[in-house]
């Protein structure tokens, strides 16, 4: 039997906070602006796609503290249990501007001055990771960052342009005396909350968090809060109870061997990262397209499959890498193939009180062919129109087995079987990807909304197999900042 | 990219002062509405939105709405003391909350009062509205098949025999082009905070360019005096002609509820809620027929604008008649006739967005001068350069203003040169010809645009300067601060006309109680007019310190001479402090209020003729792309631009304005789109799925210069020009390249329409192959 605590408690700034009175849909921005009276954080959206409302959330890493940035619009208060948070207001001590605060004046990066708390806060990070960045890394670092007046031209020249050392900035040299602070703080307890009937849970471990969601089947686990957070903005949903699972390191592993990646259902698109870039080098750039910074902080691959959205960015391309699930439910587990999981349009295999534990990711047969496409109006920080993963592996000339599967063409994530079919066993040749272009119209019958039109979907996704060919061949590629 | 000036502390006119608020911005400490302190009590207001494009109201029970924990009152249109209408024009047909039926999707019907904002959005839903739904138009075409009326008066523009001129001319093509509309997005959403006063008074805070407008609509609704209501705005987070009319339903909600209640009231929406029910750049249906010869050269054109401009007129009538102004953007059209049709849809009222009609007009002008070197074969810039404004004969615009100031032929040389035009274009040209999966383009556009209210009466402004004992200098004027920098070179302006630093001068937030009857600030006319109205005020103090002076030490009013520094009299060098202490000792009046108009200018509507501009801007740009022709995605590599702002006030400031301009007009021409279902619902009303530009949309080379040898021939401020809304139209030159690149595909003309989405790309590639 865990021990269990009834408040949650962390750092804000340089204040320790202990709060009991927390509903599970409070979030952080609106802690900040009404119970703090700290209004420099802004809020623009309350959906997690300005950035107005950056901040930076650390934890405690190997004796000291890492600070991602993330949207306090979404951030549910509840998770940043045994975190230290930090505002805008904490930038400039003693009325000294911080480094990249003084680049943003001398570069006249503001205008409005509304997004500017929420862009200091992305390029602070930004900052303390690269001090001296390249145009490429700024405008990744600014992807969830929306400014309407100065068209970027003087952030961007103002990121390059930070005088001073990280190493100096105070939440690096504090690192240690925080984490010392957060880790008086840890009881290894389960914290329970809960106000007006709003019910919020942080289980111990993984383990209590099968118990406690075995005894609370129809519970809302919240990981990310991308997506759950929106309910709670937008919605205004009852989430109760919520059971938190975002701060369970163990759920965060990625685990690299032989086989292939194991990714624990918790890890964000962030922690993923560095493992898929380098296993799967076709996901490099695709997985940056993935939100913005702080969505890519805050979101989790295992919330991006279990929230069975037919326009999730991963679902395509892990299932087009055969990837495999595994739920669990109490101490029982199972396995099956992601696109097994997706039932119908919001409808998933998951079972009351059952959860997504981890992915498995095989390592790429040698000589096997990869790609991995997203189609938006806009490039970054878009939810796609159309996303599609390809996998081909060849034998001699002949295709022996082919996965193609597309978000955003039918209800749920799908394989195009009949397109599949049209190339398994073929030379791989221009013949017969037209094949499978013609077969993709037997695949899917897209519909048209705002992201895109029926026609267009179908027209791209036809393209898509055509692109693949030509890459294969070396002929074409994709389109890329960088080669102006 | 080009480093940007670094700000100077000096403050010096024409210095790249940084702006004012800079340091507060980045710290976070700079107060937004929604930062300030609460009074005790205040409570918090939600709008109840339609559910219906067009319907009759034929129930409406809002009892359970009542009884919802945390409200603490329910406002409809049977509350409001006085008028039930926030018209900005006086039409009468803009209500605050609808009555008996319902005209779009998101109009407001009531308001829940709550103890929390939260308490008052949960409520909102619990609210029974019974509709009998209406047939619903949200298209414009739709609107002009079924002869839909229009909202407000259409204008004409014509000269000549267009009938004849467009038979005479030796070739002639058809068109059709429809222009998106555009979401202001300011990060800011609308907001306003009412503190009721004693008496019918009422405080208002509300984020708005037109605080004067506020006034006067909160005491329309409130059916008391304009004296009883106070509006003040110290800055917004970003407006953009968003601010302009549509902050005055929230301000007149926030108002009527604090007076009705005795409690502070705020309202700010969810920016869902403001997506859906505040007005937008409208989207116009264009068809013309244009007369030209072999030479490309225009003989006649005849075009229609129809504009969707929602359910009431708002400003549609200026904003049409602008977008006729600008239909000829830098060209001269020999015969012509334009007319506007502002056309009545049930959709959200469209408002003022920078360039206020003007860039649709100037994008239709462009598509034009393309479709015209399309059929010739040409490259378009030599097609734009036979048919700019020029000598006698061709220097007439079609509303019959003589382009008295055209630096384009120069503006445009230059950048040739500098952007290496004919070189690029000409290995662009070869390059799609080898064919291939990845096509580029490029293109060069001008702007011409006409600066002035061309509501001749709203040229005007005041300004009130307090010099205090210790020679610190209180400025106060009519115009607004919502980022572009105005109070910045207000203050500049102010600070070199007393010769004191800049930090002497304190900037205070726009109240109608210190300046009255206001106009917007908009039609980028802010420091023109209130640069103007704060020097008034200046050179009067400074007159009359100067006659104190000159009699106090007897020299000649000639050697009184205000130097940076300090006030120069004979031979002596006094410190303004000083000179400012003697003078109140000696009951020497130290506080004024300034004025402006705009001479020289007039419009006759009616007749379609005048000078309604007292001068105009110009600028032009280069920008080239890629397009990838197997799904339409794109990347503007580069982009260079030569734009004038006469004698810059702050060349930091200004460029920042084209910049910031040319960036959102992109946005507009590329990736914003709004979406409207079948239900007449618009569903792209949020940033996940409304796609403002971001950092990395912006061209890896971006090389923007201002004309620095520009001075601007009327007498402005310190030979300054307008630079708010004139750069957004240089993004004509994004959607040109994208059409070369797309028209790269075959040989038909791709007909690409803005927004230019991945999706319009991948269509215009198509029709270039195989035709309309």
């Amino acid at each position: 039997m865990v021990a269990v605590r009834r408040e949650i408690r962390f750092l804000l700034n340089d204040t320790e906070v202990r709060l009991a009175d927390v509903a599970a849909t409070d979030t952080l921005l609106n802690h900040f602006r009404l119970a703090q009276r700290l209004t420099g954080t802004k809020e623009g959206c309350a959906e997690g796609d300005c950035g107005a409302c950056t901040v930076l959330v650390g934890r405690r890493a190997k004796g000291t503290m890492t600070y991602e940035p993330v949207n306090a619009c979404i951030r549910l208060l509840a998770s940043v249990d045994l975190c230290h948070v930090v505002t805008v207001e904490h930038l400039a001590r003693g009325g000294t501007l911080a480094p990249v605060q003084q680049a943003m004046v001398s570069h006249h990066g503001s205008q409005c001055g509304f997004c500017t708390p929420g862009i200091v806060m992305s390029l602070h990070a930004l900052w303390l990771a690269r001090p001296d960045p390249t145009v490429e890394e700024v405008e990744t670092a600014l992807q969830g960052n929306l400014c309407r007046c100065t068209g970027y031209r003087p952030i961007i020249d103002a990121a390059r342009n930070v005088s001073g050392d990280p190493a100096t900035d105070p939440l690096m040299v504090e690192g240690p005396r925080i984490a010392a602070l957060l880790d008086a703080l840890d009881d290894d307890a389960r914290v329970e909350l809960g106000r007006g009937g709003s019910r919020a849970i942080l289980p111990a471990e993984v383990d209590d968090l099968a118990e406690v969601l075995a005894s609370e089947p129809d519970a809302t686990v919240v990981a990310g809060m991308t997506d759950v957070g929106l309910w709670v903005t937008k919605a205004m949903r009852d989430i109760s109870p919520a059971v938190f699972v975002g701060h369970l390191e163990e759920l965060r592993e990625v685990a690299v061997s032989d086989a292939g990646l194991t990714i624990g259902a918790g890890a964000t698109y962030a922690d993923a990262a560095p493992a898929m870039a380098q296993m799967f080098p076709h996901l490099a750039a695709y997985w940056n397209r993935i939100g913005g910074w702080q969505v890519r902080n805050m979101g989790t691959i295992g919330g991006n499959i279990a929230n069975g959205s037919p326009i999730g960015d991963t679902p395509p391309v892990l299932i087009a890498l055969g990837t495999t699930l595994t739920l669990r439910k109490g101490q029982e587990r199972r396995v099956m193939p992601l696109e097994d999981f997706f039932l119908d349009y919001g409808k998933q295999d998951r079972q009351p009180g059952e959860f997504v534990e981890s992915v498995h990711v095989a390592r790429p047969a040698a000589g096997s062919l990869h790609a991995a496409y997203k189609i938006s109006k806009r490039r970054d920080e878009d939810i796609s129109a159309l996303a599609c993963g390809i996998a081909v592996m060849l034998e001699g000339d002949c295709v022996r087995e082919a996965r193609i599967a597309f978000g955003g063409m039918a209800a749920t994530p799908r394989r195009a079987a009949q397109a599949e079919a049209a190339l398994i066993g073929q030379v791989w040749s221009e013949a017969a990807v037209e094949t499978a272009k013609t077969a993709l119209t037997e695949d899917f019958a897209p519909i048209s909304d705002w992201r895109a039109g029926a026609e267009y979907r179908m027209k791209v996704a036809r393209n898509l197999l055509t692109r693949f060919w030509l890459e294969s061949r070396g002929e074409t590629s994709q389109l890329d900042r960088g080669a102006a | 990219m080009m480093e940007g000036p670094a700000p100077t502390s000096e403050g010096r006119l024409h210095d790249p002062v940084a702006h004012d608020s800079a340091h507060k911005h980045v710290a976070g400490t700079a107060v937004y509405i929604d930062d300030m302190v609460e009074p005790t009590g205040t409570l918090h207001a939600c709008l109840g939105l339609a559910e219906r494009a067009h319907a009759e109201i034929v129930a409406m029970d809002l009892s359970a709405v009542a009884e919802a924990q945390g409200v603490v009152a329910v406002l409809t249109a049977a509350d409001i003391p006085g008028a039930n209408d926030v018209s900005p024009t006086g039409k009468n047909d803009d209500p605050v909350f609808a009555e008996g039926a319902v005209e779009f999707h998101g109009q407001p019907i009531f308001a829940v009062i709550g103890e929390t904002r939260e308490a008052a959005r949960r409520a909102v839903s619990r609210a029974v509205i019974g509709y009998r739904d209406l047939p619903h138009v949200t298209d414009v075409s739709d609107a002009l098949e079924r002869v839909l009326p229009h909202v407000t008066e259409p204008l004409t523009l014509s000269r000549g025999d267009i009938a004849a001129a467009l038979a005479a001319a030796p070739r002639r093509l058809d068109g059709r082009m429809r222009i998106g509309g555009q979401d202001h997005f300011y990060l800011e959403g609308q907001i306003a905070m009412a503190v009721p006063g004693e008496d019918d008074d009422v405080l208002v805070h509300s984020s708005t360019q037109h605080p004067s407008e506020v006034q006067h609509m909160v005491a329309h609704v409130l059916g008391v005096p304009s004296n009883a209501v106070t509006v003040e705005v110290r800055r917004m987070g970003g407006a953009f002609g968003g601010k302009e009319t549509q902050g005055n339903l929230f301000a007149a909600v926030a108002a009527v509820a604090a007076k009705r209640l005795g409690r502070p009231v705020k309202i700010r929406p969810d920016r869902d809620d403001d997506m859906v029910a505040t007005g937008k750049r409208h989207d116009f249906l264009v068809d013309y027929a244009v007369g030209y010869d072999d030479d490309g050269r225009i003989h006649a054109v005849d075009a229609q604008f129809a504009a969707r401009c929602g359910f009431s007129a708002d400003l549609s009538g200026p904003v049409t008649d602008r977008a006729l102004f600008h239909a000829d953007n830098a060209y001269y059209y020999p015969a012509v006739r334009l007319a506007s049709r502002p056309m009545k849809t049930n959709t959200v009222s469209n408002t003022a967005f920078r360039g206020f009609g003007g860039p649709q007009g100037v994008i239709a002008a462009e598509r034009i001068i393309a479709e015209i070197a399309h059929a010739l074969g040409r490259d378009p810039l030599e097609i734009r350069k036979a048919n700019f404004y020029g000598e006698p004969g061709r220097d007439v615009t079609p509303y019959h203003q003589t382009v008295e100031d055209n630096i384009l032929p120069r503006l445009i040389s230059e950048l040739e040169t500098s952007a290496g035009y004919h070189e690029r274009r000409a290995e662009i040209v070869a390059e799609n010809a080898r064919g291939g999966v990845i096509r580029r383009g490029i293109a060069l556009t001008p702007v011409k645009f006409g600066i002035s209210f061309t509501a001749t009466w709203y040229n005007q402004a005041g300004a009130l300067v307090h010099v205090y004992r210790d020679g610190s200098v209180h400025l106060n004027h009519g115009g607004t601060e919502m980022g572009q920098g105005l109070f910045t070179k207000v203050a500049q302006v102010a600070a070199d006309c007393f010769g004191i630093p800049l930090d002497r001068v304190k900037i205070t937030a726009t109240t109608t109680g210190k300046v009255p009857n206001t106009s917007a600030t908009a039609a980028s006319s802010g420091s023109d007019l209130n640069g103007m109205a704060a020097q008034d005020a200046c050179e009067q103090i400074r007159r009359r310190l100067t006659a104190f002076a000159a009699e106090k030490w007897a020299v000649p009013e000639d050697e009184v001479v205000f130097e940076p520094g300090a006030v120069r009299v004979g031979a002596e060098r006094i410190a303004f402090p000083d000179l400012i202490e003697a003078a109140y000792m000696a009951r020497v009046h130290l506080s004024a209020a300034g004025f402006y108009k705009t001479p020289g200018i007039h419009w006759d509507r009616a007749a379609g003729k005048g000078k309604p501009f007292f001068y105009f801007a110009y600028g032009a740009a280069v920008s080239e792309v890629r397009i990838d022709t197997l799904t339409g995605e794109y990347i503007v590599d580069r982009v260079d631009i030569l734009h004038d702002v006469g004698r810059s006030l702050n060349p930091a400031i200004d460029r920042g304005q084209v910049e910031g301009g040319f960036i959102q007009g992109m946005g507009w021409l590329t990736t914003e789109e709004l979406w409207w279902d079948d239900a007449g619902r618009l569903r792209t009303h949020a940033p996940s799925t409304y796609k403002i530009p971001l950092a990395s949309d912006v061209p890896r080379v971006f090389n923007v210069t201002l004309a620095e040898w520009s001075e601007n021939p009327a007498r402005t401020i310190r030979r300054s020009k307008a630079v708010g809304e004139p750069p957004l139209m240089l993004a004509a030159s994004v959607l040109e390249a994208l059409s070369m690149a797309a028209g790269s595909c075959g040989p038909h003309f791709p007909h690409l329409d803005p927004p230019a989405t991945p999706e319009a790309v991948l269509m215009a590639c198509e029709r270039a192959r195989g035709g309309p």
